[in-house]
């Protein structure tokens, strides 16, 4: 039987249909999820896409963490669910508290869309295990608030944990501050939780899942997570 | 009937890009005494039926769980009661 996705639709999302596509290119069932929906126990894999929540009012994720199906999200995760957040999804798993830290405004504030080179530096997660470690990918980004921010305890007991999935680096795979697009602490762009079941990530792999797309590379993370729920 | 008036700040040491760009305008405008910009968020509720102490405790909790994001920001509030 295939993997079944649930790809959460809150006002204002605005990638739903690429997961949702991406989901099925890979191989599993795809289904939407309504953001008053109060049961989500039936699927695999959670899917909370990009876009605008609410508007992106107060804060990005702010009301959307508020939702109905927040609380049945919270409940999938508790029962070790695998939960993927992507852009505005990742912001929303940073205010409800299901990763650690927060997002920023981007340092040059300005909103940012382009391709970003990544490398996977933790391979042996959910999300990555259809990776090789240390590889390179190409993804694109496209978010005003994605400048990383967590504390030093933060900081330290996630990557004591293995916890930075992907950090933004140039086309050679170097880390560094001319190859961050948005200011973010130790250029990290996606990381997991300490259960490794929530993941969140600014860049969109559902934009790159086919050549003509400009990359492929986006099929990665769909397949690692059929992977880890096909166990 | 009371008005609650919620400030909510980034903390310090949280960048704010915002808060530069403002600095640097008042530089160009000759303004060489303003050393530091923060820019923040001004709320205000309106809140009846509860006594003081109870709406304390409420606007605190708001301020908590909606209005700001303890990761990045602090907040502050006073309530004033209205005829």
């Amino acid at each position: 039987m295939p993997a079944r996705f649930g790809v959460v639709v809150f006002p204002g999302s605005n990638c739903e249909q690429d997961c949702h596509y991406a989901a099925r290119l890979v191989g599993a069932q795809a289904a939407y999820i309504w953001h008053q929906d109060t049961d989500v126990s039936k699927y695999d894999a959670i899917i909370l896409p990009g876009g605008f929540s609410y508007g992106d009012y107060l804060r990005t994720g702010a009301v959307a963490k508020f939702s109905p199906v927040m609380d049945a999200i919270l409940d999938f995760v508790d029962k070790g669910g695998l939960v993927i957040g992507i852009c505005n999804g990742f912001q929303i798993l940073l205010e409800a508290g299901l990763l650690p830290g927060a997002m920023l405004r981007n340092r040059d504030l300005k909103f940012i869309c382009r391709y970003t080179d990544l490398v996977v530096e933790n391979n042996q997660t959910n999300f990555t295990n259809k990776a090789l470690s240390g590889e390179l990918i190409r993804l694109p980004i496209a978010h005003n608030e994605g400048n990383y921010y967590a504390d030093e305890e933060a900081l330290g007991e996630m990557a004591a944990n293995g916890q930075v999935v992907l950090r933004y680096c140039d086309a050679r795979g170097t880390v560094n501050d001319d190859a961050n697009p948005n200011g973010s602490l130790q250029n990290i762009a996606g990381i997991v939780n300490r259960q490794g079941n929530v993941f969140g990530l600014m860049p969109h792999p559902e934009r790159a899942i086919e050549d003509v797309l400009g990359s492929s590379d986006g099929q990665m993370i769909f397949k690692s997570m059929i992977s880890a729920v096909s166990k | 009937m009371a008005v609650a008036k919620v400030y909510v700040t980034l903390k310090d040491g949280i960048l704010d890009p915002q808060g530069q760009i403002i600095g640097k305008a008042l530089k160009t405008q000759g303004y060489d005494n303003v050393s530091r910009v923060r820019v923040g968020k001004f709320i205000e509720l309106d809140l009846a039926g509860e006594t003081p102490e109870k709406l304390k405790k409420q606007v605190d909790k708001i301020s908590h769980d909606l209005l700001s994001n303890p990761v990045i920001e602090s907040y502050t509030f006073d309530i004033q009661e209205e005829a």
